[in-house]
């Protein structure tokens, strides 16, 4: 473990019980005890911030291992799709109404990524390629997209559409121990088989035909990725919608304390995601607004104004 | 016994033949150059070698076994490649580029001290030893190129490969890098390096592969291939060879004259 990975650490071993203490119920350490404070606490911000933090390193690992794979610091655990067709899952699951049964939209959900994965992978074939692999999965996923447009569109009640907006937002409000059960166990896997891939993908730096020659597997490498990836998007899209940005930024903000490696950027990705999302949704909930703000919506406002530093700093590089 | 052969290497893009029965057998301490105008089949014939193509007809033997019955571990660890452009996708600082190359003998998570002191001594092969700190965008052309081939020269390879190596460099730097593939080849590795001078073939090699349009023209010992006849035959340039009164050989081309 490197010293940035054990500084994360160290500030989410901190932070982790201090966010208990915001939300819409502020409570000072001095309440704790039975009744309602602990029932808040127990049941609605434990599992609350567990979740945060679970999605939050899935995310955040997710994020490197594809910005690492395709050697592009823009791309995102979403971009091959399987994102959108967790979410196109879970749409239509609500389209139906199918959603009251809590258990059967992250089912549906999870269906939504695996069938993503598996037409990914049935559409980049056994190259290995890198650049077919994009390709499929922006196909995949503006596929996913617009069949998740039409059944908002076509959907049956209002009070549905609105069901399918909301939830499209992503958000960490009201959830249970139950997700938490679903999504640590998928996401605890996916991140050890990206945990797998950084040697491969430090080799990658130096192109495909260099990796190859010294012993690197494209398609061994390119089945963990999509699988690792898919089941980190998947269980995180399952449990709390669609929460962009996370894995685009946090290996940004993590190479100025590791360097560019892609394994050195793995774990402490992971830690800083975690963090990222602990914080942002402690944000959300302790702020005064009507109706909480959606994590989802939270974290693409932090989005543009992240990029816009991102882009001032690399014309400052070039000129 | 180790060799590295060819036999019989066919391979067809498309409708097109690229690689026509080729055969060929390389020595491990000795420099083959592969020669040939542009297209002739040099970089495929590499990349078979490297196992970056498969051949639709023929195969490569590596230690008299043939290449797809060997295991991708031991064939990285024996075999090294240097690529032609030299992409570096990240850019992280030269020691961690050249430790890189370390890639196919590690086992564990770690770098062991065996792994520390044989990426030291490939950077110091190739002088880049005062770059290990720098990152890889500050440094020049050459300075890369060298860095590069000191991160193949960390996987310890029995033959190194390498494609245009030359390519983007100063004459300076042309010079060191041969002097740096000659000093491979008598520390007793293979090098069969890809060149476009033939002043450099003529200078580095002891054997040459002649390629034209995906056939053999010749090959054999660096002087008896190397003719003038054989030159205009394969490149259409006529040719006139010299040595400098220090005993390098040179060779000068020339528009061919028709006659007549």
């Amino acid at each position: 473990m490197t010293r940035a990975s054990l500084v994360f650490a160290a500030l989410l071993a901190v932070l982790f019980p201090l966010s208990l203490l915001a939300g819409r119920v502020w409570i000072a350490p001095a309440d704790f005890g039975p009744g309602n404070t602990l029932l808040i606490l127990a049941e609605l911000r434990l599992p609350r911030a567990v979740l945060a933090v679970v999605i939050g390193a899935g995310l955040g690992a997710g994020g490197a291992a594809m910005q690492g794979y395709l050697r592009n610091p823009l791309a995102d655990p979403g971009l091959f799709g399987v994102s959108s067709g967790a979410a196109l899952g879970a749409v239509i699951s609500l389209y139906f109404g199918y959603a009251a049964a809590p258990w059967l939209l992250p089912v549906f959900a999870l269906a939504g990524a695996a069938i993503t994965m598996a037409l990914l992978a049935l559409l980049v074939g056994r190259s290995g390629s890198i650049i077919v692999f994009t390709l499929a999965g922006v196909i995949l996923s503006s596929v996913a997209v617009s069949m998740t447009s039409l059944a908002i569109s076509l959907a049956p009640t209002p009070f549905a559409t609105s069901q399918i907006v909301t939830w499209l937002m992503g958000a960490l409000t009201d959830r249970s121990w139950d997700d938490v059960r679903l999504a640590l166990p998928l996401m605890a896997l996916g991140c050890l088989l990206l945990a797998f891939t950084g040697r491969s993908l430090d080799v990658l730096t130096l192109g495909e035909s260099a990796a190859r020659s010294m012993g690197v597997d494209p398609r061994r490498l390119q089945l963990l990725i999509v699988i690792g990836v898919a089941l980190c998007v998947g269980a995180s899209v399952a449990t709390a919608g669609i929460i962009g940005f996370v894995g685009l930024i946090v290996p940004h903000l993590v190479r100025p304390f590791v360097g560019n490696r892609p394994s050195a950027v793995l774990l402490p990705s992971a830690l800083a995601g975690a963090l990222l999302l602990l914080l942002a949704d402690s944000l959300v909930r302790a702020m005064p607004t009507v109706s909480e703000l959606r994590l989802g919506i939270a974290m693409s406002m932090l989005g543009g104004p992240f990029f816009l530093l991102l882009l001032l700093r690399m014309r400052r590089r070039l000129a | 016994m180790n060799m590295l052969a060819v036999d019989g290497l066919t391979l067809n893009r498309g409708s097109r033949r690229v690689l026509d029965d080729i055969s060929a057998v390389f020595t491990p301490g000795r420099v083959t150059a592969l020669l040939g105008p542009n297209g002739a089949g040099k970089s495929t014939l590499l990349a078979c070698l490297a196992g970056l193509l498969s051949p639709d007809k023929g195969q490569v033997l590596v230690g008299g076994q043939p290449r797809q019955s060997l295991a991708m571990r031991d064939l990285a660890r024996q075999i090294g490649l240097l690529p032609q452009g030299g992409d570096v996708h990240w850019d992280v600082d030269a020691a961690t580029l050249v430790a890189l190359g370390r890639y196919p003998h590690r086992a564990g998570w770690g770098e062991t001290p065996e792994d520390r002191a044989v990426v030291a001594r490939a950077m110091a092969a190739t002088d880049v030893t005062r770059f290990a700190a720098r990152p890889m965008t500050a440094l020049s052309g050459g300075e890369r190129a060298r860095v590069l081939l000191a991160r193949v020269l960390a996987g310890e390879p029995q033959w190194l490969l390498a494609d245009e190596p030359l390519a983007n460099l100063d004459p300076a730097h042309q010079l060191e890098t041969l002097a740096c593939l000659r000093d491979v080849a008598r520390a007793g590795a293979g090098v069969i390096v890809v060149l476009h001078d033939l002043n450099h073939a003529v200078q580095v090699a002891d054997q040459v592969l002649l390629l034209r349009d995906g056939r053999t023209v010749a090959q054999g010992a660096c002087s008896e291939v190397m003719t003038p006849q054989r030159i205009a035959e394969t490149f259409g340039v006529a040719s006139q060879f010299g040595t400098t009164p220090g005993g390098v050989p040179f060779i000068v081309t020339l528009p061919m004259v028709r006659r007549g």
